[in-house]
């Protein structure tokens, strides 16, 4: 008893087969999709590597470049076979290789599924990477004089103004480390050194953020240093202020950016997913249709078409029934070739 | 003596009609494609609307969209006289229409130059307009509390902090502007009394800008008030400091902006025109083609396409009769109906004068 049997006459075969060569098409689209999807996240993880102490894992975008492109080949050599099966006399050259083509596909189909499950899991390993990464950022910021770490200072400020974030999970971080460099810190001043000798690790910490916390929707001038004194300021409570700087933390600004391009592109993968499966299953039935034919000479008879030629507990049955014997037959040549070595 | 005879064999009219056909195809395209120029080009200048004076630049993509529009149209029935063109049957109906549709098609090309023309000339009066608007907009930086203007703040700190630019000409113009709020300023202290009181308008001016003018390209935090005074920080020169702000003014980082991005325009509107031209020519062909097939009435044999019938200086003496010719109609009429009035008077006076002898 076959799994889904439709019968077909030749028109209907034919409609089949053009239908599934548009959707073959249609694949090979979603494919190139898929492999621009891996390189778009592969540039946006490359252009801020810096905030994720370049330790970041490319290994989602390097499996859907990988993905896509393999797509597009397979779905390309499907399309060119449904496209031949309307011709008796050149399908009769695809047809040894369409068996191996379509476990093929089935394998892919479930990498691919694979993939998918892999944009949306991926999140959690990142959302660690951002929170090291910014963290480490944020000492770097004032070491625009040290090779290697110069630009850490403007990476920084142009995220902080892109995200609209301040600091890794509030502006009072900047209040805990040094973001002033000592170049720019006049050590016979009174006050630079009351700071300093005011803190274990003779640090110039100061209750002030950089420029790019400042929020320009604050209907005041932006207000950076001696943020928690409110007698330093004309009409000015750091309890009850809202709009100066931004309130929002980088790191859940930069997590929430990329789980959501990963959500997206999770999305997408499944729909490719989807679409490969469809146009497996049609092949399949295009493979079993060519190959029932009621007569075997006259192209335009009856016949059938089907996705498992047996039940899929009796597919299931005979594939294992064939691993043993192949296992077996294995055995029994070493034990020839040895009872031979043993004769002779 | 024709202009720029072809003969035309039934195989050259057949490829010249779908050759048109594809270039008119190709031609509704590029339409398309200056039409969606236009529209984000207004729609660009339509998102700084709050720093420009006047919209007189707005002229450039409005052409653009209509030019857009009517080529679409002009070569979509270009197309559908060019699939016609070999059916003697159906080509007749386009007969008239295609003596308005040359006109029409030489009149884009002509709009078509002029949007070069105008993209060009306008740049004075663009900067003219952003000097007028954003020196509105540092003035009332500081009224975020006066509806209408309540939003100039946010306006112009995401302007500078966008294109990296600050104040109009430079960031000198925040020192001549208060862009303080007063509602911010404490009335009783010194420092405040004693700016005030150092200018004629009564105006809190200082030596400092917003923080939107900070460049994070610079090596050590953003220096923004008592810029002038060398002594106010460490390690501090005002003269020679170049990377704490941004040094290109406003003005000129949106002029430049908006001129690349009609410049970049130019290729597009210079291949439409010669697509266009192409199209006009080849439709003069396979029009005079046709017709002269159709008087023949032999499908298939050959006949002539040319420009024009007689020579470019005939053709304007001929014009230029025809043109007299319809002025002096309505001419001639008023004086025939003026004249006949002046005939009948004169017989009605005859009539008058004659009855008396025979009473």
């Amino acid at each position: 008893m076959a799994l889904m049997l439709v019968k077909f006459d030749m028109k209907k075969r034919v409609k089949l087969a053009q239908t599934i060569w548009f959707l073959y098409w249609f694949a090979v689209m979603a494919g190139v999709l898929v492999f621009s999807m891996g390189l778009f996240f592969k540039i946006e993880l490359r252009k801020r590597s810096e905030l994720m102490d370049n330790n970041e894992s490319h290994l989602l975008p390097n499996v859907l470049i990988l993905m896509g492109l393999i797509a597009c080949g397979v779905n390309a050599f499907g399309g060119k076979v449904c496209y031949d099966s309307l011709d008796p006399s050149k399908f009769i050259k695809w047809k040894p290789m369409l068996k191996p083509f379509l476990m093929f596909c089935v394998g892919f189909n479930g990498l691919l599924f694979v993939t998918a499950l892999l944009c949306f899991v991926m999140r959690i390993p990142l959302q660690f990477t951002l929170a090291m990464g910014l963290k480490n950022g944020m000492k770097f910021y004032k070491d625009t004089d040290t090779p290697g770490r110069c630009y850490m200072k403007r990476t920084l400020d142009l995220m902080q103004m892109e995200f609209r974030c301040c600091g890794n999970d509030h502006y009072r971080d900047w209040f805990e480390i040094q973001w002033v460099s000592n170049r720019y810190l006049d050590f016979s001043a009174k006050e630079v050194k009351d700071r300093i000798g005011s803190n274990v690790d003779g640090q110039y910490l100061m209750d002030g953020v950089p420029f790019s916390c400042c929020n320009p929707s604050s209907p005041r001038p932006c207000i950076q240093g001696q943020m928690t004194n409110n007698t330093a300021h004309y009409s000015y409570d750091h309890y009850t202020e809202e709009l100066n700087v931004w309130k929002r933390g980088c790191r859940e600004a930069m997590v929430s950016y990329y789980g959501g391009l990963m959500n997206t592109i999770g999305a997408l993968v499944l729909l490719v997913t989807m679409l490969e499966i469809a146009v497996t299953i049609g092949l399949q039935y295009i493979n079993s249709s060519l190959s029932s034919l009621v007569n075997p000479e006259d192209p335009e008879s009856e016949s059938e078409g089907w996705i498992l030629e047996k039940t899929v507990g009796e597919t299931f049955t005979d594939i294992m029934a064939n691993m043993k014997a192949m296992s077996k037959g294995g055995k029994v040549e070493e034990e020839a070739e040895a009872g031979v070595a043993t004769v002779s | 003596m024709v202009l720029l005879k072809i003969k035309f064999t039934q195989q050259r009219r057949v490829h010249l009609a779908q050759g048109l056909w594809l270039l008119s195809w190709t031609a509704v395209i590029w339409g398309a494609i200056i039409f969606c120029l236009g529209v984000y080009l207004k729609m660009e200048l339509l998102r700084r609307d709050e720093v420009m004076d006047n919209t007189e630049i707005h002229v450039v993509p409005n052409i653009l969209i209509i030019v857009g529009l009517a080529s679409i149209g002009t070569n979509w029935v270009a197309s559908c006289v060019c699939q016609d063109s070999l059916d003697a049957t159906r080509f007749p109906r386009w007969k008239v229409l295609l003596l308005g549709w040359f006109p029409v098609a030489a009149v884009l090309c002509c709009l078509l130059i002029s949007v070069v023309v105008l993209s060009f000339a306008l740049q004075g009066r663009l900067e003219e307009s952003l000097k007028v608007g954003l020196r509105n907009g540092i003035r009332f930086y500081k009224d975020t509390d006066v509806p209408g203007r309540c939003y100039q703040k946010e306006t112009i700190d995401r302007l500078q902090m966008e294109f990296r630019c600050c104040g109009n000409n430079n960031f000198k113009d925040w020192f001549e502007v208060q862009w303080v709020s007063s509602r911010y300023l404490n009335f009783t202290s010194k420092d405040v009394k004693d700016r005030i009181r150092s200018n004629v308008d009564g105006r809190y001016l200082l030596d400092g800008v917003p923080f939107s003018c900070c460049n994070p390209s610079s090596p050590r935090p953003c220096l923004r008030y008592t810029l002038t005074d060398n002594n106010a920080h460490f390690n501090y020169e005002y003269q020679s400091e170049e990377l704490n702000l941004y040094s290109r003014g406003c003005r000129q980082a949106l002029t430049d902006y908006y001129m690349e991005l009609m410049n970049s325009t130019g290729p597009g509107v210079l291949s439409v025109i010669l697509i266009q031209m192409s199209v006009i020519l080849g439709m003069r062909y396979l029009q005079t083609a046709v017709e002269g097939i159709m008087a023949l009435e032999d499908p298939e044999g050959e006949s002539d396409g040319f420009l024009l019938e007689k020579g470019v200086k005939e053709t304007m003496e001929d014009l230029k009769v025809k043109a007299l010719i319809m002025l002096q109609f309505r001419l001639v009429d008023p004086i025939a109906t003026e004249g006949s009035s002046e005939d009948a008077d004169l017989e009605k006076a005859e009539k008058e004068a004659s009855p008396t002898p025979a009473s």
